[in-house]
């Protein structure tokens, strides 16, 4: 598309009716001020009506500067409407375009700060998160770009996974950061799992079963229970033994809870599902600030230090269902 | 020289003292989310949030409490300028009760989360039919009255006030217009615009510009028109002026609507169209403030006792302040800085309680106690104290959004050495909780002013007794 010419006319027609419209209008103006300017006036006199018995009116001339601020502003206008769009489909002598503005001073910024950004491109993501200058522009583009999720602390709110800690939901390696930060993470854990006709008892006894995992409080009862249905129902994607699969589901036996912990919050897990999604930001940040980025994140204290496999251990059972939605790092 | 007939001033009173009721509700729910953004634990529920407040607040302030002084200035001018009563009394009445229904489903549906989610035309659409049928009964009145007028020039007012009745039925119908949603066959009072995208958007500021331009401006000038020249006891001082910037005004405003949406989807020329008649706006603006300051010059002694005419006079000048400083801001450059900042906050409340709400205020003052059978309010001091715990309370309100809203423009574009932004969105809220206290203290004196103003109406009230003056022959009828 051409942005040069964004008035948007489906025919030349629209273009001179907006055309003729608006210079009529602007002329028009100047011409009341002046065929009312040759009026007669008479300063210090009446009109010789009167209403409500005291209301009158003087007939007096317009103040002068009042009249030339408003042959300026005519004039101003005529002028304007030469240099810049404002006549149907007439690109203004200036050139000027609102799209080409915003062109402009990208393009200029890119000139400006484009090296600063470059010079650590080249530079792998370890060396970059060691780099004190890299950190703090890392830092500013975190509270600029992040912080409205993952807080201004990087560690996170429910719903919203803490970037500082070593539990991740898509990888620790800079290559893993870097990708859910470009390509974004989408994330869905079905209500129920995978098993709908779960009821209410069923869901409280795998919320206390998903509890005891990872030592918390519960119903010794329900935990029984619970596990007992945590193979049908959970276990295809957070595993036989409840640690998740790294991309898949979360691992349920760790301190780590996105949605909480009370029994409560994992009931409505469990009945309602999750839905939850990272977006992209590769496109809108370009690769030199999604490399910056990531270094930041990385350094935050949770990265994975060595470029471990990337997919954990995948327990393989038959039942399964998931507990826990996904965003995470 | 008197007929017996008298003047129709039942619906002048009733439309009078739901002024002052409707300011100080209206005011009222300003001060509270002006309070909700200093602490916002104070949204305590979903009724009484920010977000269903807000349309609350502007809906009472300008239609209710402007609106109602808009009825009773314009029922009192045109019958005695007109020498003739009101036509049609039946259907007046109907639009004193027909709106004050419209100002309490506004009350009921806007809390209770009913939106049709444009700016100042919230109101759903059975509330905007019930608007319609209304605001056509008030053109009735008021149209009618001026064909029976016993003289055979039309008073400036009228003008005003004719120009504002008609481009507001207009306004309202073609931004109002909507689809009713049907749900499961049943029709609901939910509704969605006929319009889309960039149209819909041009539309609602065409709409909302005006609202500002004729509920705000032209039907206010209408009102200092008559009552200014009536309390200065002074002719207007020019009608020549008063002829230009008339249709100048009207013709002009119709145009500004797109500086709403500077650097927006817009197409340029739009953009650029609204820029140039909002910077011509400028003289036919101040048309009107210069015929209303002039008309005191010769008379400028009585402003040191009159607290009426102080509340005229200062009207005018926040008047032409903010007429000045909204063509300013409609230039593209400016706008890049000022947009979605409180500094479009601090403008839209030096026009709306500078000029809008100090001349209802004075010209309230005049028509009181000359309804209730009285020559003056029962006390004078009383409106002196109103005068000054008002005007401080504008000047604390507006000074303080000025000031947050250019910070808050420069933190926004601030940029550091490697062009990132110095500041996050959340340090420019942070940095604006003292302006927001200052603003919300602005608000409350001006609140105050206007109980002490109901105290004074309740006052008078009791003093006087409801009074029809009888009509006057025209001047050299006799």
């Amino acid at each position: 598309m051409d942005f040069k010419n964004t008035s948007d006319f489906v025919s030349g027609f629209w273009s001179m009716y907006v055309i003729v419209i608006t210079l009529v209008s602007v002329l028009g103006c100047g011409l009341l001020l002046l065929l009312q300017d040759k009026a007669k006036t008479n300063a210090g006199q009446t009109t010789g009506h009167v209403w409500d018995e005291t209301l009158e009116e003087y007939n007096n001339p317009l103040p002068n500067w009042w009249r030339w601020m408003f042959y300026i502003t005519v004039v101003f206008s005529l002028v304007y409407l030469a240099l810049y769009p404002g006549l149907g489909n007439m690109a203004g002598s200036f050139g000027w375009t609102m799209r080409g503005q915003y062109e402009t001073e990208m393009k200029k910024a890119d000139e400006q700060y484009g090296p600063i950004f470059k010079k650590f491109q080249a530079q792998d993501i370890r060396a970059v998160a060691a780099n004190s200058e890299a950190k703090e522009m890392g830092q500013r583009l975190f509270l600029t770009y992040c912080a409205q999720c993952h807080g201004s602390d990087a560690k996170g709110a429910k719903g919203f996974p803490n970037l500082t800690d070593q539990d991740w939901l898509f990888g620790g390696t800079p290559d893993q950061i870097k990708e859910s930060i470009a390509k974004g993470r989408d994330a869905a854990m079905p209500a129920k799992g995978v098993k709908p006709d779960l009821n209410g008892d069923q869901i409280k006894d795998l919320a206390n079963y998903v509890r005891s995992l990872s030592g918390l409080a519960a119903d010794s009862i329900r935990v029984q229970r619970g596990k007992e249905q945590f193979g049908a129902a959970c276990s295809a994607c957070h595993g036989a033994d409840g640690k998740g699969m790294l991309g898949v589901a979360p691992n349920l036996s760790d301190k780590v809870w996105l949605y909480g912990s009370s029994e409560a919050d994992i009931v409505e897990t469990i009945a309602k599902g999750r839905i939850n999604r990272m977006p992209a930001f590769g496109e809108f940040l370009g690769d030199a600030k999604t490399h910056l980025l990531t270094a930041y994140v990385y350094g935050l204290g949770g990265g994975t230090k060595e470029d471990a496999p990337a997919a954990a251990p995948a327990p393989a059972t038959e039942a399964a269902a998931p507990a826990a939605p996904a965003e995470k790092k | 020289m008197q007929s017996q007939a008298t003047y129709n001033y039942k619906v002048v009173r009733q439309f009078a003292v739901m002024t002052v009721i409707w300011g100080i509700v209206g005011m009222l729910v300003g001060v509270i989310i002006a309070a909700q953004l200093v602490w916002p634990e104070l949204n305590v529920h979903e009724f009484l949030s920010y977000g269903r407040l807000r349309p609350l607040h502007t809906n009472a302030v300008i239609f209710a409490f402007g609106g109602c002084s808009l009825f009773a200035t314009s029922y009192y001018c045109v019958q005695r300028t007109s020498h003739t009563t009101l036509f049609a009394p039946g259907l007046a009445a109907f639009t004193f009760w027909g709106w004050q229904l419209i100002i309490v489903l506004a009350a009921l549906s806007l809390p209770l989360g009913f939106t049709s989610g444009k700016e100042y035309a919230e109101l759903e659409w059975p509330i905007d039919l019930l608007i319609t049928v209304v605001w056509v009964s008030y053109a009735i009145v008021f149209f009618g009255t001026l064909v029976k007028r016993k003289v055979s020039h039309i008073y400036v007012a009228n003008w005003f006030f004719g120009g504002f009745i008609l481009t507001v039925a207009v306004l309202h119908l073609v931004n109002s217009a909507e689809v009713p949603v049907f749900a499961a066959g049943v029709l609901t009072p939910k509704s969605y615009s006929a319009y889309a995208g960039v149209q819909d958007a041009m539309i609602q500021w065409w709409y909302g510009h005006n609202a500002v331009g004729f509920f705000l401006t032209a039907g206010f000038l209408g009102m200092m028109y008559y009552f200014v020249p009536k309390q200065a006891g002074r002719p207007v001082y020019s009608y020549r002026l008063s002829v230009v910037h008339f249709w100048a005004l009207v013709f002009t405003y119709m145009w500004a609507g797109p500086h709403h949406l500077h650097y927006t989807a817009l197409p340029d020329w739009t953009q650029s169209i609204g820029m140039i008649f909002s910077l011509i706006l400028l003289a036919p603006s101040w048309g009107g403030m210069i015929n209303g300051i002039m008309t005191l010059s010769g008379a400028w002694h009585k402003l040191r006792d009159d607290p009426i005419l102080k509340f005229m006079i200062t009207s005018l000048s926040f008047y032409g302040m903010s007429t000045f400083e909204g063509p300013m801001m409609s230039i593209k450059t400016v706008n890049a800085l000022s947009h979605y900042t409180d500094w479009t906050v601090g403008h839209v409340h030096s026009g709306a309680l500078g000029w809008v709400a100090m001349i209802a205020i004075g010209c309230t003052y005049y028509l009181l106690p000359r309804v209730f059978g009285k020559t003056e309010m029962a006390s004078k001091k009383l409106i002196e104290v109103h005068f000054w715990v008002a005007t401080i309370g504008v000047v604390l309100y507006i000074a303080s959004m000025w000031i947050a809203g250019v910070m808050q423009g420069l933190m926004w574009r601030a940029t550091n050495v490697d062009g990132t932004l110095t500041y996050s969105f959340v340090e420019s809220v942070k940095a604006t909780y003292p302006f927001w206290t200052i603003r919300l203290l602005g608000g409350l004196l001006f609140l105050t002013g206007m109980i002490i103003m109901a105290w004074n109406m309740f006052l008078t009230m009791a003093a006087g007794k409801a009074t029809d003056a009888p009509v006057l022959e025209p001047a050299g009828a006799h």
